[in-house]
């Protein structure tokens, strides 16, 4: 059957198609601004829903992906002229090869181990960086102006950025849909129920998180590139941000784990609640607080994140709500 | 030679506070399954209220530290009615988010009472010259501090009738369930247990590193590394790897640039995980 006839990948894509839409009709730079970072969110909260929602593994450090492949796509791109699309595309190789390593070891564990050594990766990779010379060490590389003539100068190359994370967005949420609606998908979700059982069913567990585990560094590889190319500077702090990872993980959870929609929702939801604590007079100061206590009620009462509520909720929306 | 030897001397001495420290988290492991990521915001908690007790009421810091013990315990009982109790079965996922979120509960509030301006509490006891090594005082009574908690603890769990219900419902729930073992006050207990070993660890640690409401972060990092080289579960493998870590800030800087000692630390942490997830101490 034809993945694309059946009526669960169009919310999400249209939902993001229109937003680039929307952007691109009005040229505003503020508004460019925000969107670039939702999108963004909404590509890091998808790839990290591939093996934290449907295969059951909690990455803690889906950003070390976002940060390495950003570092060497920037690299590449600053250093050596390469041109955005194949540095891009390089640094989600890149992270693909560290998510290969990486993998080797530490996806023979599960469950809470999984999870700590996850934490401990992400410490790992931003200390190495912090101290690896080629990269500019602490202080992290700042980008070669000549990099943005090629695109008819800085504010040209912004909307380039926007309109490649744009494509890159949109990519994310097509092949974690396919992934879902294939046998492949199927048996991620076998292993996040039962791993063993899974095995004895005959799902090649070893092989089949390893590919997730791939597939989910890809796209944060390619979406940091485009991220620091438009920032025009790469520092160790920005690039492995525990706090983000954490983020991106609550943004998940908040539109329901395992769903093509939910992080699409929950990372629009969280930025416009962040947006709406830190500008908001009240709550300026315990912004923090508020995203703990709301993330804490979520978890309490609501586990399915609210695309799992409703799934639950209204029966007759399931098709439309994957 | 005796700048080394101090120098490794200060590291070990140091890591008696990171295996207190550690040892909530594994005791909390050992008996709830519950990975604890409020445990760092628990720790700067007991940084500033030894440092409140100091400052506003000239409280000696290590009486300060009695007052630590007991609003902790209550402070632990608090977190799992709230945020543990109704979580506790549902698995791993949900239970880390939740005590991430008390997690950003503490440090969202504590960063709009407190500012993140760093504070230190002015106190000495002085320090000793022993052949040219130089012991700080409040180091050495930290880490005095470490061993009798730790002995403490110890006497707790293997002697006393709620230590020993904490070990049966840490060895098999159902089974101490059925003979009778409160599981749920056991578990609260436990959590208690282990956030004022954080707290304490805290407040040792205040008297002689300067801190924010954010230091916190940094330890519960070390305290997770510690955990894993000792064995997840095992508090006295807690206090040994508490002791190597803190050797090892103290060796690393000699042969490489201090910042460094983090790689070091969480390369062991991932090769230990994968290599002997029991950890060095622990049984195959």
């Amino acid at each position: 059957m034809n993945p694309f006839r059946q009526s669960g990948l169009w919310p999400s894509f249209l939902l993001v198609f229109l937003v680039g839409l929307v952007v691109l009709a009005l040229r505003q730079d503020t508004l460019r601004e925000t969107a670039f970072t939702g999108l963004m969110f909404i590509g890091l909260a998808s790839s990290l829903n591939i093996i934290m929602g449907y295969t059951g593994y909690v990455n803690f450090g889906h950003i070390v992906f976002f940060g390495m492949g950003g570092y060497f796509g920037f690299y590449l791109l600053s250093e050596f002229g390469w041109p955005l699309y194949l540095a891009a595309l390089a640094g989600g190789v890149m992270a693909m090869a560290i998510a290969f390593i990486i993998g080797a070891a530490v996806l023979r564990l599960r469950g809470a181990y999984f999870a700590l050594a996850t934490i401990g990766v992400n410490q790992a990779a931003g200390a190495f960086v912090s101290n690896f010379e080629p990269f500019g060490g602490s202080i992290g590389l700042s980008i070669n102006f000549s990099a943005y003539d090629r695109y008819g100068g800085a504010g040209q190359a912004l909307w380039l950025s926007f309109i490649l994370l744009w494509v890159v967005t949109l990519a994310v949420l097509v092949v974690s849909y396919l992934v879902k609606r294939s046998r492949f998908g199927l048996g991620l979700i076998a292993i996040r129920e039962d791993e063993d059982t899974a095995m004895v069913m005959g799902v090649k567990a070893p092989r089949d998180k390893t590919k997730a585990f791939l597939l989910s560094a890809f796209f944060p590889g390619l979406i940091g590139t485009l991220y620091f190319f438009k920032n025009g500077n790469v520092q160790p702090d920005d690039a492995f941000n525990f706090q983000m990872s954490l983020e991106v993980l609550v943004m998940v959870m908040l539109g329901g784990n395992g769903t093509l929609l939910g992080p699409v929702l929950g990372a629009f939801c969280y930025e416009k609640l962040r947006d709406y604590l830190l500008t908001s007079v009240f709550f300026k100061d315990l912004q923090l607080a508020t995203t703990g206590l709301i993330l804490l009620l979520i978890v309490l009462f609501v586990p399915g994140g609210g695309v799992g509520w409703l799934r639950k909720r209204f029966p007759e929306l399931r098709k439309w709500l994957e | 030679m005796t700048q080394i030897l101090s120098s490794i001397i200060d590291g070990l001495l140091i890591g008696f506070v990171y295996g207190v420290a550690a040892m909530g988290l594994t005791l909390i492991w050992g008996v709830m399954r519950v990975i604890n990521l409020s445990h760092g915001a628990t720790m700067a908690l007991g940084m500033f209220t030894t440092y409140l007790l100091f400052s506003d009421l000239a409280l000696n810091p290590y009486l300060a530290l009695v007052a630590v013990v007991v609003l902790s315990l209550l402070f632990g009982f608090l977190i799992y009615g709230v945020a543990l109790h109704r979580v506790i079965k549902a698995g791993y996922l949900s239970t880390l988010l939740s005590t991430f979120a008390v997690n950003m509960i503490i440090i969202g509030l504590g960063t709009a009472i407190f500012t993140t301006s760093p504070r230190n509490i002015d106190f000495s006891v002085g320090s000793f010259n022993w052949g040219g090594i130089i012991f700080t005082g409040t180091r050495l009574l930290a880490a005095l501090a470490a061993v009798v908690i730790t002995g403490a603890l110890y006497l707790f769990l293997y002697f006393t009738r709620p230590g020993k219900a904490i070990r049966a419902v840490s060895g098999n729930q159902a089974a101490a369930e059925l003979m009778g073992i409160p599981s749920s006050q056991v578990l609260a207990l436990s959590f208690g247990l282990g956030t004022m070993l954080a707290a304490v660890a805290g407040g040792l640690t205040s008297t002689f590193f300067p801190f924010t409401i954010l230091s916190g972060a940094s330890y519960q990092l070390k305290a997770f590394v510690i955990c894993v080289l000792g064995g997840l579960g095992n508090p006295l493998g807690a206090l040994v790897g508490g002791l190597f870590l803190g050797g090892l800030e103290g060796v690393v800087p000699i042969f490489m640039p201090v910042s460094w000692v983090t790689v070091v630390e969480f390369v062991l942490f991932v090769l230990v995980l994968v290599v002997r997830p029991t950890g060095l101490l622990g049984s195959k």
